[in-house]
């Protein structure tokens, strides 16, 4: 059961091979079972699943189901969900109920999916590997040794251990991106607007983006037709219609313009990554599609500019997080000073103080200019190379990240981590969309193709990843974990 | 030496809108404390600010009536602090690139000149909710009722140059924001309060003295009261040598004096960035034209009109158009009577002073515009003579009678205009007052004027006020003369 897709699984429920009840417990028994050692679940919601899972089955007798009714997936705990409790992976929300439910959770929700539970993260969606999050790091379900990826390391994990068909991420720098790279599962990262924000619990607003993780592109592209669109409650929402993102997965890809930007396969690229990578391409050519390399030429100031801007909206962002209405208090507060310091000094971790200080620093008087206002300006420049790229090819391609999975505990050194992120980052400054899908191995441990696209291109994105999927069968691959406890 | 006051005013205007500028929750004053703050209000996680189109609107209202400019693009920011009642840790403004650009203010002074004020820029912001320090036993509570009420900035240049013009440019603020409709103006619920830079300079120099700020003064009257002692704090320290130092203080209006609260080394870095969960507030030309056509008469324009086309002296025309409800309860008693003049008169005269009296606002005057006017009328058609008017009007205030008609039918002070009864009552006097008569036939001819009062009094009397007074004038001396 946990090794069929989303899109095999509607066929299933439809069928009536097994019922929403049957497989939410398949489910929730293998995250008992499995999820001490992965550790991708903060919190299992087995009550509500099971309820949720029994009204879809309800819904299915009264001929009323949708297209993902009775479904099961995972939500990183970024998300709001009323009545449950959402962490942001942090201290600081250790004992915060949402009072109500993000946009996309309320969508899920209403499309009758099951909420298996919320998913580990990196603190506030900070970091790259999940080993920044106050309830421990989650382990890669291809190799114990590995860090999943992050921030929703969580997410990519649970799908790849089939503990959930598929899972909610979110994406501010390469945070779907990455960690499905690293778990072997397709993640996409929409065009920023594309999908809500509200109830997502806000990293760096302008960079914020949430995105289905899943096995297939055309499970992405399922879960992609029920999130996205325009919400009343997030003006930064884009309105614009929903197309079918299922409905253009088959159109062939003879003509397909290919780009190969050369800054993505400089210095610092795994050899064994880039081998993986360029045979992929190779795989689009054999289906028609013709390859050229171009330039993004400011893709170096991505990851400066990137830690300039982020860190500026998180410091503010963060500050509602003071101890006096909801999350982490210090004990015996002396005064009000002392109820900040240190509520705030217990309640975020390094990498969290880390970014508050660096963003505070850069938006100080004196610094603002040097520092926030360049940044923008040079985010600008991002993108416009993204735009002239797109004037020549119709999509790009490259590693998602330079390496495998690294080993937990390997990147000690904050910049180090950073770097990380040097393929991913610049398309959340473009605010352009971008897809990981499967494309090889490196020993155990996965490679991810990145695959990008101009604003509002998830359709030929889902295509052209789907068309991939046609063609190899790298997303078919299961950890030995899956496996041995089918 | 001689010192010149220098005075710029930061006018916090609370817009009259339904709801929060960036939230659902209702704006109304008085509620049960956080029973109106939603989770926006709240600064939950998660959540997000939409922009009031109401607010936006009352904004460019504002500006139009300063004849400012309207950029076409506006930007709000955040200004970072920690606060208890800030429940973001930044309060979302508008730093950079204000929604109302740079306008003026007429401003009219006791003795009836007028003085323009310039408005530097007017910005859209959220306010912060109540620390409330009583009844908490050394805890504070936090009250998040107000938090993200909408509030318009309004910042004047240092155009100011005495508490005087002050205190009368805050009036002509709190006129327009009531004329538009876009503010309920009420200083005591603090809808208006202001922020003050004063500073004072010899006379002569051209650049600016150090300013202190004093903040949240709430009334036309402390804003007086507070740059009088400032203004004196000042230059009792420039004169024993001392300097000024830059702060923000607060006024007390209990003491009456101005405290130190921060100096400007203990400022704020506020870091304020462009908010980015909001666009740009960009607005057309059809909108902002469609607004101007909306604009009501405005109180300039109705002061002029007042003097140029119904003839009223320029006082009179700006006391009546001071309140948008002051000059349409004017304007109704006067469409009612159809005399200006004596509509003016009887608003500013037995209305006014009644208010006055009872402590009442116009828009709470228990005789209704319409009713005085009705009253005017009366008078004017001879149906009453003055003073049984008064009486009419002391009825109608007391709530003895739905109109003037039905006063004077039921008090019976139809003005009595029949000579035979005015003579009939004028013989009943004289035959009563011999000791009167005799006097008034052995007075020189020349006095006799003024001894004649003694009987139009009697005369009243005895018709209760109705006779006619130019017809029992009249027909006494004709009486009493005959008598010599």
């Amino acid at each position: 059961m946990h090794d069929k897709t989303l899109s095999e699984l509607a066929v299933a429920l439809t069928a009536g091979e097994f019922t929403s009840r049957e497989l939410t417990e398949h489910q929730l028994a293998r995250i008992k079972r499995l999820d001490g050692e992965i550790n991708s679940f903060i919190t299992v919601t087995p009550e509500q699943a099971l309820s949720a899972a029994d009204a879809a089955d309800a819904a299915r007798a009264k001929g009323e189901a949708g297209p993902l009714s009775g479904l099961p997936l995972a939500i990183k705990d970024l998300f709001c969900t009323e009545g449950v409790l959402t962490t942001a992976g942090s201290k600081m929300l250790g004992n915060f109920v949402s009072p109500y439910d993000a946009t996309v959770v309320e969508k899920l929700k209403a499309a009758g999916m099951v909420s298996l539970g919320k998913t580990n993260m990196d603190e506030f969606a900070m970091g790259s590997s999940n080993e920044n999050s106050a309830f421990g790091p989650v382990t890669n379900p291809w190799d114990a040794a590995a860090v999943p990826g992050g921030s929703s390391g969580g997410s990519a994990a649970a799908v790849a251990a089939g503990l959930a068909p598929a899972a909610l991420g979110t994406d501010t720098g390469g945070s779907i991106r990455q960690p499905a790279a690293f778990c072997g599962i397709t993640g996409l990262k929409p065009t920023y607007g594309r999908v809500s924000r509200y109830g997502i619990i806000a990293y760096a607003s302008s960079l914020d983006q949430a995105g289905p993780m899943a096995r297939t592109a055309r499970d992405c592209a399922l879960l992609l037709n029920a999130i996205a669109g325009p919400d009343p409650r997030d003006s930064t929402s884009v309105a614009r219609g929903v197309p079918d993102y299922t409905e253009e997965l088959d159109a062939p890809l003879s003509g397909l313009k290919i780009g190969l930007p050369r800054e993505y396969f400089g210095d610092g690229l795994d050899p064994q990554v880039e081998a993986a990578v360029r045979e992929a391409v190779k795989v689009y050519e054999s289906l028609g599609a013709t390859v050229r390399e171009v330039s993004l030429p400011h893709t170096h100031y991505a990851i400066p500019a990137y830690y300039v801007i982020a860190p500026a909206e998180a410091s503010s962002n963060l500050s509602r997080y003071d101890g006096v209405r909801f999350g982490h208090r210090c004990q015996a507060p002396s005064d009000l000073i002392d109820l900040y310091k240190r509520s705030r000094a217990e309640g975020f971790g390094e990498e969290v103080q880390r970014r508050i200080l660096i963003g505070t620093h850069t938006l100080s008087e004196g610094f603002f200019d040097a520092y926030y206002t360049k940044a923008q300006q040079v985010r600008r420049l991002i993108r416009q190379d993204f735009l002239d790229a797109f004037e020549e090819v119709d999509v790009l391609m490259g590693p998602a990240s330079p390496t495998p999975a690294f080993d937990l505990g390997a990147n000690k050194d904050p910049v180090s981590m950073y770097l990380q992120d040097i393929y991913t980052i610049a398309v959340n400054l473009a605010g352009i969309p971008g897809i990981s899908v499967p494309a090889g191995f490196v020993g155990n441990r996965p490679v991810g193709l990145q695959i990008l696209g101009t604003h509002f291109t998830e359709t030929r994105l889902l295509n052209v990843a789907h068309q991939f999927q046609q063609a190899t069968d790298w997303h078919l691959r299961r950890p030995a974990l899956v496996e041995e406890t089918t | 030496m001689q010192w010149e006051t220098v005075i710029g005013l930061e006018v916090h205007v609370q817009l009259a809108t339904q709801s929060k500028i960036f939230s659902g929750a209702s704006t109304a004053f008085g509620a049960a404390p956080n029973t109106q703050a939603c989770a926006v209000d709240l600064g939950m996680p998660g959540v997000l600010p939409v922009l009031n189109e109401q607010a936006v609107a009352m904004a460019v209202q504002f500006g139009l009536a300063i004849h400012a400019e309207i950029p076409e693009v506006s930007v709000f920011d955040r200004k970072n602090y920690f606060y208890p009642d800030l429940p973001k840790g930044y309060q979302t403004s508008q730093m950079y690139h204000p929604i109302v650009g740079a306008g003026e203010v007429e401003i009219s002074l006791d003795d009836g000149a007028t003085r323009r004020v310039r408005v530097h820029h007017a910005h859209l912001e959220e306010d912060a909710g109540k620390s409330l320090h009583e009844d908490f036993h050394g805890m504070t509570g936090i009250d998040l009722n107000r938090a993200g009420t909408p509030l318009l900035e309004i910042v004047s240049e240092p155009d100011m140059r005495s508490a005087k013009e002050a205190a009368a440019y805050l009036k002509a603020i709190h006129s327009i924001v009531t004329y538009l409709g876009i503010s309920d103006g009420n200083m005591a619920e603090g809808s208006m309060r202001c922020d003050v830079n004063v500073s004072v300079r010899p006379v002569g120099q051209a650049e600016y003295g150090t300013r202190a700020e004093v903040k949240n003064v709430n009334s036309f009257r402390f804003v007086e009261r507070a740059i009088e002692f400032e203004v004196e704090r000042q230059v009792e320290l420039l004169e024993d040598g001392g300097t000024v130092v830059q702060e923000t203080r607060l006024f007390d209006p209990e003491r009456d004096e101005t405290r130190s609260m921060r100096t400007k080394e203990e400022a704020n870095d506020y870091r304020y960035f462009p908010c980015p969960d909001l666009l740009p507030v960009v607005l057309d030309r059809a909108y902002v034209d469609h607004l101007r056509g909306a604009l009501p008469e405005l109180p300039d324009e109705k002061r002029a009109r007042f003097q140029s086309a119904l003839g009223l002296s320029p006082y009179d025309a700006g006391v009546l158009s001071a309140t948008r409800e002051m000059a349409e309860f004017f304007e109704e008693v006067k469409d009612t009577c159809g005399d200006a003049k004596l509509a003016a008169n009887w608003v500013m005269g037995e209305l006014a002073g009644a208010l006055n009296r009872e402590g009442l606002p116009v828009s709470d005057s228990p005789v209704t515009a319409r009713q005085l006017g009705e009253l005017v009328a009366r008078v004017m058609d001879d149906t009453i003579n003055g003073k049984a008017a008064k009486q009419v009007f002391q009825a109608l205030w007391n709530g003895q009678g739905q109109s003037a008609d039905e006063v004077i039918e039921a008090k019976g002070l139809e003005q009595v205009t029949d000579s035979g009864a005015i003579e009939a009552m004028i013989d009943r006097v004289i035959a009563d007052s011999p000791a009167q008569v005799a006097q008034y036939r052995d007075a020189e001819p020349d006095k006799r004027g003024k001894m004649i009062g003694y009987f139009v009094g009697q005369v009243m009397k005895a018709s209760r006020g109705t006779a006619n007074p130019q017809q029992v004038n009249q027909l006494l001396k004709e009486k009493l003369d005959a008598l010599c």
